[in-house]
Protein backbone atom coordinates (compact mmCIF):
# COMPACT_ATOMS: atom_id res chain seq x y z
CA UNK A 1 0.00 0.00 0.00
CA UNK A 2 2.27 2.85 -1.39
CA UNK A 3 1.37 6.09 -0.32
CA UNK A 4 1.88 9.37 -1.94
CA UNK A 5 1.25 12.40 0.40
CA UNK A 6 1.40 16.38 -0.77
CA UNK A 7 3.04 18.67 1.15
CA UNK A 8 1.40 21.45 2.51
CA UNK A 9 4.28 24.48 3.70
CA UNK A 10 4.77 27.41 4.32
CA UNK A 11 8.12 28.23 2.12
CA UNK A 12 10.55 26.58 5.01
CA UNK A 13 9.06 23.63 6.67
CA UNK A 14 5.95 21.11 6.20
CA UNK A 15 2.93 22.56 7.87
CA UNK A 16 2.00 20.65 10.82
CA UNK A 17 -1.44 19.43 9.14
CA UNK A 18 0.93 17.36 6.90
CA UNK A 19 2.46 15.82 9.78
CA UNK A 20 -0.69 14.60 10.48
CA UNK A 21 -1.57 13.67 7.40
CA UNK A 22 1.27 11.50 7.46
CA UNK A 23 0.40 9.92 10.78
CA UNK A 24 -2.56 8.81 9.25
CA UNK A 25 -1.07 7.66 5.72
CA UNK A 26 0.80 5.47 8.72
CA UNK A 27 -2.43 3.49 9.46
CA UNK A 28 -2.70 3.12 6.13
CA UNK A 29 0.57 1.37 5.35
CA UNK A 30 3.93 2.10 3.97
CA UNK A 31 5.82 2.88 2.42
CA UNK A 32 5.05 6.53 2.14
CA UNK A 33 6.71 9.18 -0.05
CA UNK A 34 5.87 12.68 -0.18
CA UNK A 35 5.83 15.63 -2.73
CA UNK A 36 6.61 19.29 -1.62
CA UNK A 37 6.20 21.52 -4.94
CA UNK A 38 7.00 25.13 -4.45
CA UNK A 39 9.41 27.64 -5.89
CA UNK A 40 13.14 28.20 -4.08
CA UNK A 41 11.36 25.57 -1.82
CA UNK A 42 14.91 23.48 -1.17
CA UNK A 43 14.84 23.96 2.44
CA UNK A 44 11.43 22.74 3.02
CA UNK A 45 12.34 19.71 0.96
CA UNK A 46 15.28 18.88 3.37
CA UNK A 47 13.13 19.90 6.27
CA UNK A 48 10.93 16.92 5.09
CA UNK A 49 13.02 14.35 4.66
CA UNK A 50 13.98 14.36 8.51
CA UNK A 51 10.39 13.70 9.02
CA UNK A 52 10.12 9.98 10.64
CA UNK A 53 8.82 7.57 8.50
CA UNK A 54 9.16 9.28 5.11
CA UNK A 55 10.81 6.76 2.64
CA UNK A 56 11.13 9.87 -0.04
CA UNK A 57 10.87 13.41 -0.53
CA UNK A 58 10.04 14.22 -4.27
CA UNK A 59 11.25 18.08 -4.49
CA UNK A 60 9.48 19.98 -7.63
CA UNK A 61 11.04 23.43 -7.98
CA UNK A 62 10.01 25.88 -10.50
CA UNK A 63 8.48 29.51 -10.62
CA UNK A 64 5.13 28.25 -12.14
CA UNK A 65 4.70 26.09 -9.29
CA UNK A 66 5.48 29.33 -6.48
CA UNK A 67 1.75 29.94 -5.66
CA UNK A 68 0.67 26.03 -6.00
CA UNK A 69 -1.91 27.00 -8.32
CA UNK A 70 -3.93 24.01 -8.58
CA UNK A 71 -3.53 23.75 -12.86
CA UNK A 72 -0.10 23.45 -11.85
CA UNK A 73 0.40 21.16 -9.33
CA UNK A 74 -2.54 18.69 -9.85
CA UNK A 75 -0.74 17.06 -13.33
CA UNK A 76 2.37 16.34 -11.06
CA UNK A 77 0.12 14.33 -8.22
CA UNK A 78 -1.54 12.67 -11.38
CA UNK A 79 1.62 11.31 -13.06
CA UNK A 80 3.16 10.34 -9.54
CA UNK A 81 0.25 9.07 -8.67
CA UNK A 82 0.07 6.20 -10.94
CA UNK A 83 2.50 4.72 -9.09
CA UNK A 84 0.86 4.09 -5.58
CA UNK A 85 -2.32 2.91 -4.56
CA UNK A 86 -3.22 6.02 -2.34
CA UNK A 87 -2.57 9.87 -2.64
CA UNK A 88 -3.04 11.59 0.51
CA UNK A 89 -3.02 15.53 1.59
CA UNK A 90 -4.19 17.13 5.17
CA UNK A 91 -7.27 18.92 3.79
CA UNK A 92 -6.11 22.31 3.87
CA UNK A 93 -7.40 24.90 1.25
CA UNK A 94 -4.07 24.06 -0.91
CA UNK A 95 -5.13 20.30 -0.72
CA UNK A 96 -8.67 20.87 -0.77
CA UNK A 97 -8.54 22.85 -4.37
CA UNK A 98 -5.30 20.46 -5.85
CA UNK A 99 -6.85 16.90 -5.15
CA UNK A 100 -10.09 16.94 -6.73
CA UNK A 101 -8.42 17.57 -10.00
CA UNK A 102 -5.95 14.55 -9.20
CA UNK A 103 -9.00 12.48 -8.50
CA UNK A 104 -10.60 13.63 -11.38
CA UNK A 105 -7.92 13.08 -13.94
CA UNK A 106 -7.27 9.14 -12.26
CA UNK A 107 -10.71 8.81 -12.69
CA UNK A 108 -11.54 7.93 -9.37
CA UNK A 109 -13.86 9.03 -6.35
CA UNK A 110 -11.82 11.35 -3.81
CA UNK A 111 -12.77 10.83 -0.38
CA UNK A 112 -12.72 14.37 1.71
CA UNK A 113 -11.77 14.97 5.34
CA UNK A 114 -11.59 11.41 6.50
CA UNK A 115 -10.98 10.98 10.79
CA UNK A 116 -10.63 7.42 11.11
CA UNK A 117 -9.27 4.77 8.88
CA UNK A 118 -10.70 1.54 9.30
CA UNK A 119 -8.89 -0.35 6.92
CA UNK A 120 -6.91 0.74 4.09
CA UNK A 121 -9.88 0.74 1.98
CA UNK A 122 -12.47 1.82 4.47
CA UNK A 123 -12.81 5.21 6.45
CA UNK A 124 -14.84 7.25 8.55
CA UNK A 125 -15.77 10.89 7.67
CA UNK A 126 -18.03 13.90 8.82
CA UNK A 127 -21.40 15.05 7.08
CA UNK A 128 -23.87 17.24 7.61
CA UNK A 129 -21.00 19.68 9.07
CA UNK A 130 -20.43 16.55 11.66
CA UNK A 131 -23.85 16.02 12.67
CA UNK A 132 -23.21 12.02 11.45
CA UNK A 133 -20.27 10.26 10.56
CA UNK A 134 -20.02 7.82 7.46
CA UNK A 135 -18.16 5.02 6.60
CA UNK A 136 -17.02 4.13 3.32
CA UNK A 137 -15.38 2.24 1.02
CA UNK A 138 -12.95 2.44 -2.20
CA UNK A 139 -12.83 0.07 -4.55
CA UNK A 140 -10.94 2.61 -6.88
CA UNK A 141 -7.28 1.37 -7.26
CA UNK A 142 -5.60 4.58 -6.39
CA UNK A 143 -7.81 6.20 -3.37
CA UNK A 144 -7.50 9.96 -3.21
CA UNK A 145 -7.51 11.18 0.00
CA UNK A 146 -7.97 14.67 2.17
CA UNK A 147 -7.56 14.12 5.84
CA UNK A 148 -8.45 16.24 8.74
CA UNK A 149 -5.74 17.11 10.44
CA UNK A 150 -7.20 17.45 13.78
CA UNK A 151 -7.89 13.76 13.77
CA UNK A 152 -4.48 12.88 13.91
CA UNK A 153 -1.76 13.33 15.90
CA UNK A 154 0.77 14.81 13.91
CA UNK A 155 4.28 12.70 13.64
CA UNK A 156 7.39 14.33 14.70
CA UNK A 157 9.12 16.72 12.68
CA UNK A 158 12.51 15.34 12.64
CA UNK A 159 14.73 11.99 13.74
CA UNK A 160 13.46 10.66 10.05
CA UNK A 161 16.56 10.24 7.44
CA UNK A 162 14.16 10.40 4.14
CA UNK A 163 16.29 10.88 0.54
CA UNK A 164 15.30 14.05 -1.53
CA UNK A 165 14.94 13.46 -5.40
CA UNK A 166 14.57 16.10 -7.77
CA UNK A 167 11.46 15.86 -9.94
CA UNK A 168 11.26 17.04 -12.98
CA UNK A 169 8.47 20.34 -12.10
CA UNK A 170 6.50 20.12 -15.87
CA UNK A 171 5.44 23.04 -17.35
CA UNK A 172 3.23 26.22 -16.75
CA UNK A 173 -0.52 25.13 -17.91
CA UNK A 174 -1.19 28.55 -19.03
CA UNK A 175 -4.26 29.00 -17.26
CA UNK A 176 -4.88 30.52 -13.82
CA UNK A 177 -2.25 33.73 -13.24
CA UNK A 178 -1.37 34.73 -9.83
CA UNK A 179 -2.32 38.55 -9.31
CA UNK A 180 -1.06 38.97 -5.17
CA UNK A 181 -2.34 38.08 -2.00
CA UNK A 182 -3.38 39.94 1.10
CA UNK A 183 -2.10 38.10 4.14
CA UNK A 184 -3.48 39.00 7.63
CA UNK A 185 -0.20 38.74 9.85
CA UNK A 186 -1.07 37.53 13.68
CA UNK A 187 1.10 37.51 16.11
CA UNK A 188 0.02 34.29 17.83
CA UNK A 189 -0.21 30.70 17.31
CA UNK A 190 -2.07 29.77 13.76
CA UNK A 191 -5.61 28.92 14.36
CA UNK A 192 -5.80 25.85 13.03
CA UNK A 193 -3.07 24.19 15.01
CA UNK A 194 -2.85 26.09 18.55
CA UNK A 195 -3.29 24.59 21.22
CA UNK A 196 -5.11 26.65 23.18
CA UNK A 197 -7.99 29.03 20.84
CA UNK A 198 -9.68 31.42 22.49
CA UNK A 199 -13.21 32.98 20.39
CA UNK A 200 -15.08 35.52 20.25
CA UNK A 201 -19.18 35.86 19.48
CA UNK A 202 -21.50 38.68 18.85
CA UNK A 203 -21.61 39.05 22.77
CA UNK A 204 -18.53 40.66 22.45
CA UNK A 205 -19.68 43.59 20.65
CA UNK A 206 -17.43 45.89 18.53
CA UNK A 207 -13.97 45.22 16.99
CA UNK A 208 -12.54 47.10 19.68
CA UNK A 209 -13.37 45.01 22.22
CA UNK A 210 -12.10 42.07 20.22
CA UNK A 211 -8.80 43.36 21.83
CA UNK A 212 -9.97 41.42 25.35
CA UNK A 213 -10.21 38.43 23.58
CA UNK A 214 -6.32 38.91 22.25
CA UNK A 215 -5.07 39.86 25.66
CA UNK A 216 -6.88 36.88 26.78
CA UNK A 217 -5.56 34.44 24.10
CA UNK A 218 -2.32 35.67 24.73
CA UNK A 219 -2.44 35.19 28.28
CA UNK A 220 -2.96 31.35 27.50
CA UNK A 221 -0.51 31.34 25.21
CA UNK A 222 -3.13 30.71 22.56
CA UNK A 223 -4.85 31.85 18.79
CA UNK A 224 -7.67 34.19 18.61
CA UNK A 225 -11.16 33.45 16.76
CA UNK A 226 -14.54 34.20 16.17
CA UNK A 227 -17.80 32.89 15.69
CA UNK A 228 -19.70 33.68 12.01
CA UNK A 229 -21.44 36.18 14.05
CA UNK A 230 -18.93 38.32 15.05
CA UNK A 231 -17.21 37.93 11.33
CA UNK A 232 -20.33 38.83 9.80
CA UNK A 233 -20.64 41.96 12.16
CA UNK A 234 -17.12 43.24 11.34
CA UNK A 235 -14.93 42.79 14.43
CA UNK A 236 -12.77 40.54 12.87
CA UNK A 237 -11.78 38.97 9.22
CA UNK A 238 -12.91 36.14 7.62
CA UNK A 239 -9.30 33.44 8.46
CA UNK A 240 -10.66 34.06 12.09
CA UNK A 241 -13.68 31.94 11.79
CA UNK A 242 -14.08 28.86 13.48
CA UNK A 243 -17.23 26.48 12.76
CA UNK A 244 -18.38 24.68 9.69
CA UNK A 245 -18.14 27.67 6.92
CA UNK A 246 -14.67 28.40 8.87
CA UNK A 247 -11.88 26.50 10.38
CA UNK A 248 -12.56 23.53 12.17
CA UNK A 249 -10.04 23.35 15.58
CA UNK A 250 -9.66 20.53 18.01
CA UNK A 251 -7.35 22.40 20.84
CA UNK A 252 -6.62 21.22 23.80
CA UNK A 253 -8.31 23.89 25.44
CA UNK A 254 -11.32 25.82 23.66
CA UNK A 255 -12.48 29.52 25.33
CA UNK A 256 -15.53 30.24 23.86
CA UNK A 257 -16.29 34.05 24.76
CA UNK A 258 -19.94 35.63 24.34
CA UNK A 259 -20.81 32.88 21.62
CA UNK A 260 -24.30 31.62 21.74
CA UNK A 261 -22.74 27.66 20.21
CA UNK A 262 -24.89 28.22 17.07
CA UNK A 263 -24.93 24.37 15.10
CA UNK A 264 -22.69 25.58 12.66
CA UNK A 265 -19.88 26.90 15.24
CA UNK A 266 -20.34 23.55 17.06
CA UNK A 267 -19.04 21.91 14.02
CA UNK A 268 -16.26 23.66 14.20
CA UNK A 269 -15.10 23.30 17.72
CA UNK A 270 -16.77 20.47 19.48
CA UNK A 271 -13.68 18.00 19.02
CA UNK A 272 -11.78 20.11 21.27
CA UNK A 273 -10.45 18.48 24.26
CA UNK A 274 -11.68 20.78 27.09
CA UNK A 275 -14.43 23.66 25.97
CA UNK A 276 -14.86 26.68 28.25
CA UNK A 277 -18.13 29.08 27.83
CA UNK A 278 -18.63 32.48 28.88
CA UNK A 279 -21.69 33.77 28.45
CA UNK A 280 -24.56 35.78 30.11
CA UNK A 281 -27.65 33.58 28.85
CA UNK A 282 -28.00 31.35 30.68
CA UNK A 283 -29.83 29.51 28.05
CA UNK A 284 -27.16 29.49 25.62
CA UNK A 285 -26.76 26.63 23.69
CA UNK A 286 -22.95 26.40 23.84
CA UNK A 287 -23.16 25.28 27.46
CA UNK A 288 -24.53 22.59 26.47
CA UNK A 289 -21.39 21.50 25.09
CA UNK A 290 -19.38 23.05 27.43
CA UNK A 291 -16.79 21.51 30.34
CA UNK A 292 -17.09 24.58 32.27
CA UNK A 293 -19.57 27.07 31.35
CA UNK A 294 -19.38 30.14 33.21
CA UNK A 295 -22.61 32.45 33.63
CA UNK A 296 -21.19 35.75 33.54
CA UNK A 297 -20.51 39.40 32.05
CA UNK A 298 -18.07 38.65 29.89
CA UNK A 299 -16.44 41.76 30.17
CA UNK A 300 -15.86 41.68 33.91
CA UNK A 301 -15.38 37.70 33.54
CA UNK A 302 -12.36 37.76 30.64
CA UNK A 303 -10.36 40.71 32.36
CA UNK A 304 -10.23 38.47 35.60
CA UNK A 305 -9.29 35.41 34.02
CA UNK A 306 -7.17 37.22 32.18
CA UNK A 307 -5.60 38.72 35.56
CA UNK A 308 -5.42 35.37 37.03
CA UNK A 309 -3.36 34.30 34.66
CA UNK A 310 -0.63 36.71 35.27
CA UNK A 311 2.07 36.03 36.68
CA UNK B 1 -20.76 35.75 -21.03
CA UNK B 2 -23.27 32.77 -20.59
CA UNK B 3 -23.39 31.18 -17.49
CA UNK B 4 -24.19 27.59 -15.97
CA UNK B 5 -24.75 27.37 -11.84
CA UNK B 6 -25.61 23.76 -11.32
CA UNK B 7 -27.25 23.27 -7.72
CA UNK B 8 -28.22 21.28 -5.52
CA UNK B 9 -31.27 19.77 -3.30
CA UNK B 10 -30.35 19.74 0.57
CA UNK B 11 -31.92 19.23 3.75
CA UNK B 12 -32.29 23.05 4.97
CA UNK B 13 -29.09 24.10 6.78
CA UNK B 14 -31.45 25.20 9.79
CA UNK B 15 -33.48 21.81 10.19
CA UNK B 16 -31.29 19.35 12.92
CA UNK B 17 -30.41 16.23 10.55
CA UNK B 18 -31.29 12.74 12.00
CA UNK B 19 -29.47 9.84 11.06
CA UNK B 20 -31.90 6.45 10.69
CA UNK B 21 -32.03 4.02 12.72
CA UNK B 22 -30.45 1.57 10.43
CA UNK B 23 -27.58 3.14 9.77
CA UNK B 24 -28.81 3.78 6.06
CA UNK B 25 -28.24 7.58 5.96
CA UNK B 26 -29.72 10.65 7.31
CA UNK B 27 -33.49 10.95 7.18
CA UNK B 28 -34.91 13.01 4.77
CA UNK B 29 -38.58 12.10 4.43
CA UNK B 30 -40.97 15.03 5.61
CA UNK B 31 -38.38 17.08 6.19
CA UNK B 32 -37.60 20.74 4.65
CA UNK B 33 -35.30 20.58 1.63
CA UNK B 34 -33.90 23.80 0.24
CA UNK B 35 -31.59 25.15 -2.60
CA UNK B 36 -28.03 24.65 -1.05
CA UNK B 37 -26.94 27.58 0.35
CA UNK B 38 -23.49 28.51 -1.37
CA UNK B 39 -25.13 27.55 -4.72
CA UNK B 40 -27.91 30.67 -3.84
CA UNK B 41 -24.70 32.76 -3.67
CA UNK B 42 -23.45 31.55 -7.29
CA UNK B 43 -26.88 32.07 -8.50
CA UNK B 44 -27.27 35.43 -6.33
CA UNK B 45 -23.39 36.20 -8.06
CA UNK B 46 -24.63 35.24 -12.21
CA UNK B 47 -28.32 37.00 -11.76
CA UNK B 48 -25.64 40.73 -10.64
CA UNK B 49 -23.95 39.47 -13.67
CA UNK B 50 -26.86 39.27 -15.63
CA UNK B 51 -28.12 42.39 -14.18
CA UNK B 52 -25.07 44.64 -15.13
CA UNK B 53 -25.36 43.40 -18.65
CA UNK B 54 -22.52 41.08 -18.04
CA UNK B 55 -23.98 38.01 -18.74
CA UNK B 56 -26.37 37.01 -21.86
CA UNK B 57 -27.73 33.84 -20.12
CA UNK B 58 -28.29 32.26 -16.75
CA UNK B 59 -29.10 28.37 -17.12
CA UNK B 60 -29.63 26.59 -13.65
CA UNK B 61 -29.03 22.62 -13.58
CA UNK B 62 -29.95 19.97 -10.95
CA UNK B 63 -28.75 16.41 -10.81
CA UNK B 64 -31.52 14.59 -8.45
CA UNK B 65 -34.76 12.81 -8.42
CA UNK B 66 -37.89 14.39 -9.20
CA UNK B 67 -38.13 16.58 -6.43
CA UNK B 68 -35.37 18.42 -7.05
CA UNK B 69 -37.19 20.74 -9.71
CA UNK B 70 -38.43 22.67 -6.97
CA UNK B 71 -35.62 23.83 -6.58
CA UNK B 72 -34.27 24.75 -9.72
CA UNK B 73 -37.80 26.14 -9.60
CA UNK B 74 -36.24 28.44 -7.14
CA UNK B 75 -33.29 29.27 -8.88
CA UNK B 76 -36.19 30.33 -12.01
CA UNK B 77 -37.90 32.86 -9.22
CA UNK B 78 -34.11 34.03 -8.13
CA UNK B 79 -33.82 34.80 -11.84
CA UNK B 80 -32.03 32.17 -13.84
CA UNK B 81 -33.56 31.98 -17.48
CA UNK B 82 -34.13 28.28 -17.80
CA UNK B 83 -33.43 25.30 -16.11
CA UNK B 84 -32.04 21.19 -16.38
CA UNK B 85 -32.70 18.60 -14.71
CA UNK B 86 -30.80 15.61 -15.12
CA UNK B 87 -32.79 12.41 -13.59
CA UNK B 88 -30.88 10.71 -11.38
CA UNK B 89 -30.50 9.41 -7.64
CA UNK B 90 -30.27 11.51 -4.61
CA UNK B 91 -26.63 10.12 -3.48
CA UNK B 92 -24.99 10.22 -6.98
CA UNK B 93 -20.98 10.97 -5.87
CA UNK B 94 -19.43 14.45 -6.86
CA UNK B 95 -17.13 12.56 -9.70
CA UNK B 96 -20.47 11.42 -11.06
CA UNK B 97 -22.09 15.02 -10.83
CA UNK B 98 -18.78 16.55 -12.41
CA UNK B 99 -18.65 14.08 -15.06
CA UNK B 100 -22.62 15.20 -16.24
CA UNK B 101 -21.52 18.77 -16.12
CA UNK B 102 -18.98 17.75 -18.78
CA UNK B 103 -21.60 16.71 -20.71
CA UNK B 104 -23.88 19.58 -19.97
CA UNK B 105 -20.58 21.76 -20.59
CA UNK B 106 -20.65 20.67 -24.34
CA UNK B 107 -24.66 21.14 -25.12
CA UNK B 108 -24.30 25.20 -23.55
CA UNK B 109 -20.88 26.10 -24.18
CA UNK B 110 -20.65 28.41 -21.10
CA UNK B 111 -17.71 30.74 -20.51
CA UNK B 112 -18.37 30.66 -16.48
CA UNK B 113 -19.85 27.84 -14.43
CA UNK B 114 -20.49 29.32 -11.12
CA UNK B 115 -21.22 26.87 -8.85
CA UNK B 116 -21.26 27.21 -4.64
CA UNK B 117 -17.49 25.68 -3.04
CA UNK B 118 -19.66 23.04 -1.42
CA UNK B 119 -22.74 21.05 -0.74
CA UNK B 120 -23.40 21.10 2.97
CA UNK B 121 -25.07 17.69 2.92
CA UNK B 122 -22.05 15.41 1.81
CA UNK B 123 -19.37 18.34 2.54
CA UNK B 124 -17.09 16.71 -0.22
CA UNK B 125 -16.14 19.84 -1.73
CA UNK B 126 -15.24 18.82 -5.18
CA UNK B 127 -17.42 19.16 -7.88
CA UNK B 128 -15.79 22.60 -9.23
CA UNK B 129 -12.68 21.42 -9.13
CA UNK B 130 -12.95 17.77 -10.66
CA UNK B 131 -15.05 19.63 -13.75
CA UNK B 132 -12.54 22.27 -14.39
CA UNK B 133 -9.57 19.39 -14.18
CA UNK B 134 -12.20 17.31 -17.37
CA UNK B 135 -12.43 20.30 -18.78
CA UNK B 136 -8.82 21.30 -18.68
CA UNK B 137 -10.05 24.89 -17.82
CA UNK B 138 -8.68 27.13 -14.79
CA UNK B 139 -10.32 27.01 -11.64
CA UNK B 140 -10.93 29.72 -9.05
CA UNK B 141 -12.49 28.09 -5.48
CA UNK B 142 -14.01 29.42 -2.43
CA UNK B 143 -13.89 33.57 -3.53
CA UNK B 144 -15.44 36.20 -2.13
CA UNK B 145 -14.83 38.49 -4.99
CA UNK B 146 -15.54 38.55 -8.86
CA UNK B 147 -14.96 40.92 -11.27
CA UNK B 148 -15.37 40.48 -14.97
CA UNK B 149 -12.88 41.06 -17.45
CA UNK B 150 -11.19 40.93 -20.87
CA UNK B 151 -11.82 37.49 -21.54
CA UNK B 152 -11.63 36.77 -18.24
CA UNK B 153 -12.79 36.52 -14.70
CA UNK B 154 -10.79 37.88 -11.50
CA UNK B 155 -11.89 36.09 -8.10
CA UNK B 156 -10.53 36.88 -4.98
CA UNK B 157 -10.03 33.43 -2.91
CA UNK B 158 -10.21 32.61 0.70
CA UNK B 159 -6.99 30.92 1.89
CA UNK B 160 -5.56 30.71 5.21
CA UNK B 161 -4.85 33.73 6.89
CA UNK B 162 -6.03 35.88 4.12
CA UNK B 163 -6.55 36.34 0.13
CA UNK B 164 -5.48 35.70 -2.58
CA UNK B 165 -6.33 37.11 -6.23
CA UNK B 166 -6.04 35.33 -9.23
CA UNK B 167 -7.43 35.84 -13.17
CA UNK B 168 -8.79 33.07 -15.22
CA UNK B 169 -9.19 33.07 -18.38
CA UNK B 170 -12.87 32.44 -19.45
CA UNK B 171 -14.25 29.48 -19.64
CA UNK B 172 -13.62 28.85 -16.04
CA UNK B 173 -14.82 27.48 -12.98
CA UNK B 174 -15.88 29.62 -10.29
CA UNK B 175 -16.61 28.19 -6.63
CA UNK B 176 -18.25 30.54 -4.18
CA UNK B 177 -17.80 30.67 -0.39
CA UNK B 178 -20.03 32.68 1.74
CA UNK B 179 -19.11 36.06 2.27
CA UNK B 180 -19.24 37.00 -1.76
CA UNK B 181 -22.79 38.19 -1.37
CA UNK B 182 -26.21 38.17 0.43
CA UNK B 183 -28.82 35.82 -1.98
CA UNK B 184 -31.95 37.73 -2.57
CA UNK B 185 -35.37 36.37 -1.70
CA UNK B 186 -37.67 35.97 -4.61
CA UNK B 187 -41.05 38.20 -4.57
CA UNK B 188 -44.23 36.64 -5.22
CA UNK B 189 -44.34 37.94 -8.63
CA UNK B 190 -40.90 36.03 -9.45
CA UNK B 191 -41.87 32.61 -8.20
CA UNK B 192 -44.94 33.22 -10.46
CA UNK B 193 -43.30 33.78 -13.27
CA UNK B 194 -40.71 31.10 -12.36
CA UNK B 195 -43.49 28.57 -13.01
CA UNK B 196 -43.60 29.35 -16.88
CA UNK B 197 -40.26 28.97 -17.38
CA UNK B 198 -38.93 25.66 -19.01
CA UNK B 199 -37.32 23.11 -17.35
CA UNK B 200 -35.93 20.39 -19.34
CA UNK B 201 -35.28 17.05 -18.80
CA UNK B 202 -32.39 14.58 -19.10
CA UNK B 203 -31.25 11.65 -17.95
CA UNK B 204 -27.41 10.42 -17.69
CA UNK B 205 -28.57 7.75 -20.42
CA UNK B 206 -28.92 10.61 -23.26
CA UNK B 207 -26.12 12.49 -22.01
CA UNK B 208 -23.80 9.21 -22.58
CA UNK B 209 -23.05 9.74 -18.81
CA UNK B 210 -21.96 6.45 -16.39
CA UNK B 211 -23.17 7.89 -12.92
CA UNK B 212 -21.25 4.37 -11.50
CA UNK B 213 -18.39 5.06 -8.70
CA UNK B 214 -15.90 3.24 -6.81
CA UNK B 215 -17.18 4.67 -3.43
CA UNK B 216 -20.06 3.16 -1.40
CA UNK B 217 -21.20 4.15 1.59
CA UNK B 218 -21.35 1.32 4.30
CA UNK B 219 -23.33 3.33 7.01
CA UNK B 220 -24.11 6.55 8.49
CA UNK B 221 -24.36 7.01 12.37
CA UNK B 222 -24.33 9.89 15.02
CA UNK B 223 -21.13 11.25 16.31
CA UNK B 224 -20.27 10.43 20.04
CA UNK B 225 -22.23 12.89 22.40
CA UNK B 226 -20.37 15.50 23.98
CA UNK B 227 -20.96 15.41 27.56
CA UNK B 228 -21.18 18.89 28.61
CA UNK B 229 -23.05 20.83 30.97
CA UNK B 230 -21.13 21.50 34.40
CA UNK B 231 -21.05 25.08 35.40
CA UNK B 232 -19.04 27.14 37.63
CA UNK B 233 -19.72 29.74 39.80
CA UNK B 234 -16.46 32.08 39.18
CA UNK B 235 -13.74 32.27 37.32
CA UNK B 236 -11.21 31.62 40.52
CA UNK B 237 -13.15 28.27 40.41
CA UNK B 238 -12.91 27.97 36.70
CA UNK B 239 -8.88 28.67 36.66
CA UNK B 240 -8.43 26.40 39.76
CA UNK B 241 -10.45 23.44 37.46
CA UNK B 242 -8.62 24.35 34.53
CA UNK B 243 -5.25 23.88 36.48
CA UNK B 244 -6.22 20.91 38.98
CA UNK B 245 -8.99 19.00 37.15
CA UNK B 246 -8.33 19.73 33.00
CA UNK B 247 -4.97 20.58 33.79
CA UNK B 248 -4.76 22.54 30.74
CA UNK B 249 -3.34 25.81 32.07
Amino acid sequence: MSILVYADHDGSTVTPATRSAIACAQVIGEPIDLLVTGHDCGPVADSAAGIPGVNRVFLADAEHLGQQLAENVAPLLENLARDYSCVLAAATPAAKNILPRVAARLGVQQISEIVRVVSPDTFVRPIYAGNALATVQSSDPIKVITVRATAFDAVAADGGNASVEPLDAGQDAGLARYLGSELHASEGPELASARVVVSGGRGVGSADNFSLIEGLAKALGGAVGASRAAVDAGYVPNDFQVGQTGKVVAPELYVAVGISGAIQHLAGMKESKVIVAINKDPEAPIFQVADYGLEADLFTAVDEFRDALAP
Amino acid sequence: MKIVVPVKRVIDAYVKVRVKSDGSGVDTENVKMALNPFDEIALEAAMRLKESGQASEVVAVTAGPEAAQQQLRTALAMGADRALHIDTPADIQPLAVARLLVAICDREQPDLVLMGKQAIDDDANQVGQMLAALQGWAQGTFISALEPGEGEVLVTREVDSGHERLALPLPAVVTVDLRLNEPRYPKLPDIMKAKKKPIEGLTPEELAVDISTGLSVLKVEEPPARVGGARVNSVAELVEKLQQEAKVI
